[in-house]
């Protein structure tokens, strides 16, 4: 905790000593700091205070005289004294033990919460020996499922209100609520909805008692048998914190931890049950070969690492540095990242290197755009321009940051998507941009702000709602925070990127890139992409002295392929050794049919992975097993360039090995000394902060001084200049990135999308969800039948003039592809308009799309 | 009068307005059978109350009020004029709510001025519009009132048919919309922040404190005044009347009159206005005028002097006014006017029972003290009653009033307090939780020897004693 401000604290006498509080802060925080804490259930210093279990009542003199007060709802104030000693507080507090004790069920043997009860904990040390109740308790059906993966036992709730107001409060999915009243007040869910929240474990975490269960741990273990590490969450970019517990080499649950900066102690569902995928039988455990040399497939093999590795690097040696390629690799760590970087670019000599697959934005604008922090887009009384994804579907816990920020700490957001998102009833003006034209809005948008004449044009959007927004970002005097993602999978992202260009105009603007995939702003920052080495610095630009790559025996020759490009350029046989590190390009590249020509036209395919996707299945030659993010140390960069550690909990399945490793021992193959002592997380680390100026911050004293918060890297325009990365000037920036190869339409024959969609039909919105049919998720027990089925939502007056019926089995077509799914009308969609979620189960949305479009248009019809 | 002779000679249910010789400033349209319609409320000088307002300046109005020192009839007391000063400037719109959730137990004067007499309370609600400047008004009535929700909502319909509510009333630029709404059922929307949750359609709990009153933040987050349906029907009279002619009834610091729902072992129980303050509980009891004495020859054992929620008052507090500050020093309360006669036929501990399992049936939930505490109070009387009570149980009794009310109760029993004590002595967040309380203590005080005789009276269970090795 942060010391007080001599001349703004508040001096409080606690059980008579004097102690410094913040004024305005409850008098149970400042007892806790001062050392003296004051038992609770009901409060929680995340959400607002109830006084409800009347727990922490302490007498309470305000110049009145001794009083009970619940300390969690009694700011203080100068001069108070209290006394959490005296026997008029003693016998309350013992009161209310006593009342929560009767109806509570004495189960504790059996309850998963035993042992890490406050409940438990409290009646240990303070409670009666016996009980004075001799009724029978209260009875209630046991425990009950309150959604797929939350149970809930009432009769050991005390009604706290914690899961309630959580779910009211904190996620806005006021889903479960009291019913009855009197002795018979229960926590339940309304008749036919369940507490389908993507936020509902965190109900789970802040029980106070064993009243709520999640599925994943319930009677798996006992808590004084678990072993806990810090680490961070893998499974989107936010990086939020957690702690990881397993007992018997085995992670059996993941809590969110408290990062100021970050979660808040909040994690999605999807972050939390996640680990369950990692214990799935059907990760890979060993090194596996197959033929496919002669037409036909062969059934797969087992093989020794070394084996597998002569085969990989003998392919890699024979071909020329050009034709061998790297997708993927937002899923490992940062060592693994460089180290891969360092193999791919350093010693093999190859520049395509992709860690993004078509879904991301370009580095030139993630990294040289002035990047914001958490704090800074969420701060209060802060402006923020949203021009992205859903934050509630693809980036749960900056969802549940933003929107506390908006109700609670007056933050103004300025939303800029093609569809409605999870903020938008929170937003203070809402533009539909049709489909293409995100960034000829912004241009209008920021004309209007400097208060030069505008034109809203063919964006669909109304001249005054225009304005309107715009005078909100005037009138935004500490600048403007702008999250910055893909709102739409079929929008270019050209349109994106043109759109920040646009929008940083803007005096004082900052950006969240909010890229979803992993640890992908690490992989940036460490080199995965076309052009790019580690720390920001361009290939071409290693001639000016910036880079210190000394250690690596060479560079690339020439610039190198996107994902588009590589998979293109495979498709066309000029790839030799295609290596996928973590990558589905079936499922995740944005157009489906030339990631199955690339896949197939590739010759060696090497897939490093937890798991066989659809990607390694249809093409994969030789699979490599990798070992989880909770099986191997190393550190996560997160959207803002946060570093914190992803530490090793358990041991791999089978022989699966660190990423970093696999890449050390194709390295030493192909270039023997090339890894030299390089044999840990730890030296590769040091080995980074030596290449990268960026990551020169990044040393063990640093991360060991900040276990919870991590490190925050240098950040581009933090300091005013663009943070290493050298930028000729906006237009090379926007619209002939690096690394991109021509779009279909030819680089300046771009064409301006079509006004707007034909007679009957629409422009394609594809948009995640939280749940999809990616590979981890399948495998993971409690969230597996979650993904929603592939729906096409129109607006309701468009489905009017369709004459087709709202949940009618209809083809959604475009010139690529067509997929199948029910018709659904839905206000969220503007018209002209038709939504689809992305890699729903059976209908991958990438089927419509092909790369290098800024639009796509589709046809529905009945099937 | 046939319904209500129930066997034995007792009155099962209270009959409602008893006519009397008394002052009849807000039940003097009682005695009509159409009291309720428009035809007979502009008969008996109906809404002349609101064309005098209208005719004065609405700060005029307000101090008309204030001169009159009209004290909220609904329990707390608080002057409603002061009340009404509360509203911060500027912070429009401000709304005015009528609480008609009248359940406190024995208490049932604004049923009877709801369905007897609506239009008085619709013009009472008009001249406090008036006078605060409030273009909106919400008629919360309670939900098991179905007579009077028939009996307003068909009254609203005559009054603004007739323009009396609605827009530029009766001819002015004072408009006004009244909203009639009724409640769930659930005794702690009486109080008013959990009414105006109520109101906002959520489950009626009370709000936490501070703000302590909606007047700051209130409806809708706005400057909400709360009254009561009887406060709101004395302003017509007043208008009439003037604050001057109001003060010559009743006591100087509690002037006017005020409604009292009696009930009981009584030879004459039923709703009575009496001058406030100046009439002792023993002149409504067994006055000729009024209740007329226990029925059948029985003596006096106890009284509750403000309804359910207030504690026991005996014989000898039979002298004291129907006034606030002097029940108040007594170590009860005046409440919500409702007092409830108990002869010495009545089983004590029984009777606190029945009021206990009311208040634990109503308690909301939300606080443990009371949630818990107030069942456990009852289960261990129902077992007391049932023969199977334990000596240990009047000293548990006793505590559990202590942890969830710490301290003797009532406050406002200890010199130099008001009638609403700050800060409470309670462990929970409203005075529910200690309502349950109040006639647990009350009558192990008075009557110990009753809960001794029931536990000791048990009858020991027989047991056999069989010696070892010798069942085969």
């Amino acid at each position: 905790m942060t010391a007080v401000e001599p001349e703004t604290a508040v001096e409080i006498t606690v059980d008579g000593a004097a102690v410094e509080a913040h004024p305005g802060e409850m008098l149970i925080e400042a007892c806790e700091r001062s050392g003296t804490y004051i038992p609770r259930f009901c409060y929680h210093s995340r959400m607002s205070p109830v006084g409800m279990c009347r727990m922490c009542l302490v007498e309470v003199d305000t110049g009145r005289g001794f009083a009970l007060q619940p300390s969690c709802m009694v700011p203080v104030s100068e001069g108070m004294k209290v006394s959490t000693e005296s026997e008029v507080t003693k016998k309350a507090q013992d009161g209310v033990l006593e009342f929560l004790l009767i109806n509570h069920p004495l189960d504790c043997p059996v309850c998963d919460k035993g042992g890490e009860c406050p409940l438990q904990d409290q009646t240990m040390a303070y409670g009666p020996g016996e009980t004075r109740f001799v009724e029978e308790k209260r009875h209630f059906a046991k425990p009950i499922a309150i959604s797929e993966t939350v149970y809930l036992d009432r009769e050991r709730c005390i009604l706290c209100d914690r899961c309630t107001r959580f779910a009211d409060e904190v996620a806005g999915d006021a889903l479960i609520h009291f019913m009855g009243r009197g002795n018979h007040t229960e926590v339940n869910t309304f008749p036919d909805e369940p507490f389908a929240s993507y936020f509902s474990g965190n109900t789970v975490q802040i029980c106070p008692v064993g009243a709520l269960t999640a599925a994943p741990y319930r009677f798996k273990a006992r808590p004084w048998d678990l072993t806990e590490t810090l680490s961070t969450a893998w499974v989107d970019s936010l990086g939020a914190r957690v702690a990881v517990q397993a007992s018997r080499n085995r992670v059996l649950r993941v809590l969110g931890a408290d990062a100021d900066a970050v979660n808040w102690g909040w994690l999605t569902d999807k972050e939390r049950f996640g680990f369950e995928a990692l214990n799935s039988a059907e990760r890979l455990a060993a090194p596996m070969l197959r033929d496919t040399a002669d037409g036909g497939v062969s059934e797969w093999s087992e093989a020794g690492w070394g084996e597998a590795l002569d085969r990989i690097a003998g392919a890699v040696g024979a071909a020329p540095p050009e034709r061998v390629a790297v997708l993927g690799g937002a899923r490992l760590n940062n060592e693994a990242q460089y180290m891969w970087a360092k193999l791919a670019k350093g010693v093999i000599g190859t520049d395509n290197v992709d860690a993004q697959l078509g879904d991301g934005l370009d580095p030139a604008v993630v990294l040289g755009l002035p990047r914001a922090t958490i704090d800074d887009a969420c701060r209060s009384g802060g402006t923020v321009v949203l021009i992205g994804p859903d934050p509630k579907e693809e980036l749960g816990t900056l969802y549940l940051r933003l929107r506390h920020a908006v109700i609670n700490d007056g933050a103004k957001l300025v939303e800029i998507t093609p569809v409605a998102t999870g903020l938008s009833h929170l937003a203070q003006h809402s533009l539909r941009p049709r489909p293409g034209t995100t960034a000829q809005l912004v241009s209008a948008l920021v004309a209007a702000v400097a208060g030069d004449e505008f034109e809203a044009g063919s964006t669909g959007v109304d001249r005054s709602e225009l304005e309107a927004a715009a005078q909100c970002l005037a009138g935004a005097d500490d600048g403007v925070t702008a999250v910055l993602g893909r709102a739409s999978l079929a929008e270019g992202a050209e349109v994106v990127e043109a759109a920040a260009i646009e929008l940083s105009a803007l005096p004082l603007v900052r950006f969240l890139p909010a890229l979803r995939r992993g640890n992908v702003i690490g992989a940036l920052e460490t080199g995965l992409a076309p052009e790019l080495l580690p720390g920001r610095v361009r290939l071409d630009g290693v001639e000016d002295g910036g880079p210190r790559v000394e250690a690596w025996p060479r560079l690339p020759a020439a610039a190198g392929l996107d994902a588009a490009g590589v998979l293109r350029a495979a498709a066309r046989g000029d790839i030799d050794v295609l290596v996928l590190v973590g990558a589905d390009p079936l499922n995740d590249f944005v157009d489906r049919d030339l990631a199955y020509r690339g896949l197939r036209g590739a010759g060696l395919v090497v897939a490093v992975d937890l798991f066989m996707n659809d990607s390694s299945t249809l093409a994969a030659d030789i699979v490599l097993p990798a070992a989880g993010p909770t099986e191997c140390d190393g550190t996560f960069t997160n959207l803002e360039g946060r570093v914190s550690p992803m530490s090793r909990k358990v041991t791999p399945p089978g022989t699966a090995r660190p990423d970093w490793m696999i890449a050390a021992d194709l390295a030493e193959r192909l270039e023997p000394g090339s890894t030299e002592g390089l044999d840990s997380p730890e030296s590769i680390r040091a080995e980074l902060a030596q290449v990268s100026e960026v990551h020169a911050s990044l040393t063990e004293e640093a991360l060991n001084a900040s276990p919870v918060e991590g490190v925050l890297l240098a950040r581009p325009g933090a300091t005013g200049e663009a943070g290493g990365w050298r930028r000729s000037g906006r237009p090379t920036m926007g619209r002939s990135p690096v690394g991109r190869t021509e779009p279909a339409t030819g680089p300046a024959g771009r064409e301006d999308p079509p006004e707007e969609a034909p007679e009957g039909a629409f422009l394609l919105v594809a948009t995640r969800t939280m749940y999809d049919d990616g590979t981890m998720l399948r495998h993971c027990e409690s969230s597996r039948g979650l993904a929603p089925a592939a729906s096409a939502r129109i607006n309701p007056a468009d489905l009017d003039s369709s004459g087709l019926d709202e949940g009618a089995a209809v083809r959604v077509v475009s010139d690529f592809g067509h997929i199948e799914a029910t018709l659904t009308a839905d206000g969220r969609v503007p018209a002209g308009s038709l939504r689809v979620n992305w890699l729903a189960p059976g209908a991958p949305a990438n089927a419509l799309i092909a790369a290098g479009t800024d639009v796509t248009v589709v046809e529905v019809e009945a099937r | 009068m046939d319904r209500q002779t129930a066997v034995n000679g007792y009155i099962a249910h209270a009959p409602g307005y008893v006519h009397n010789d008394g002052p009849k400033l807000i039940t003097s349209r009682f005695a009509h059978d159409d009291s309720f319609t428009l035809a007979r409320y502009e008969a008996t000088g109906g809404y002349a109350g609101l064309r005098a307002a209208l005719e004065t300046t609405p700060a005029a109005v307000h101090d008309e009020v204030r001169a009159a020192t009209l004290l909220g009839r609904g329990g707390a007391g608080f002057p409603a004029g002061v009340k009404w000063g509360f509203l911060p400037p500027g912070k429009h719109p401000y709304y005015l709510v009528v609480n008609g959730d009248e359940s406190e137990p024995g208490t049932y004067k604004d049923r009877l001025l709801m369905e007897r007499d609506p239009h008085q309370l619709i013009e009472g609600c008009l001249i406090a519009c008036y006078a605060l400047g409030l273009q909106q008004c919400f008629l919360y009535v309670r939900g098991e009132m179905a007579v009077a929700q028939e009996r307003i909502a068909a009254a609203l319909n005559e009054a603004y048919e007739a323009g009396y509510v609605g827009r530029d009333i009766c001819g002015t630029d004072f408009s006004v919309d009244i909203v009639m709404a009724w409640g769930a059922g659930a005794y702690i929307v009486g109080e008013e922040t959990a009414l105006i949750e109520s109101l906002e359609g959520r489950r009626g709990m009370p709000r936490l404190k501070p703000p302590y009153f909606p007047a700051a933040v209130g409806l809708y987050g706005q400057p909400t005044i709360v009254n009561n349906v009887e406060t709101l029907s004395n302003l017509p009279w007043m208008m009439v009347n003037g604050a001057e002619a109001y003060c010559q009834y009743g006591s100087e610091s509690s002037p006017g009159t005020r409604m009292f729902a009696v009930s009981g072992h009584l030879h004459r129980p039923g709703v009575y206005e009496v001058e406030h303050g100046v009439t002792t509980f023993r002149e409504l009891i067994y006055g000729d005028n009024f209740c007329q004495g226990i029925r059948d020859g029985h003596e006096l054992k106890m009284f509750i002097p403000g309804g359910g929620s207030a504690p026991w008052f005996f014989a000898e507090h039979l002298d004291l006014p129907l006034e606030a500050r002097p029940v108040g020093a007594a170590g009860s309360m005046l409440g919500s006017g409702a007092i409830v006669v108990m002869d010495d036929t009545t089983d004590a501990v029984r009777a606190a029972w029945r009021v206990v399992k009311f208040f634990a049936r109503e308690s909301c939930g939300k606080c443990t003290p009371c949630r818990e505490g107030a069942t456990w109070l009852e289960q261990i009387l129902r077992r007391i009653l049932d023969g199977e009570g334990r000596p240990s149980d009047i000293d548990l009794l006793l505590d559990i009033g202590d942890n969830i009310s710490p301290g003797p109760y009532p406050v406002a029993a200890h010199n130099g307090l008001e009638a609403v004590p700050f800060p409470p002595r309670q462990t929970t967040i409203c005075p529910l939780g200690p309502s349950a309380v109040a006639p647990v203590v009350s009558t192990i005080r008075r009557f110990r020897h009753e809960y001794e005789a029931k536990i000791t009276r048990r009858d020991p269970i027989p047991i056999e004693v069989v010696p070892i090795g010798a069942s085969q």
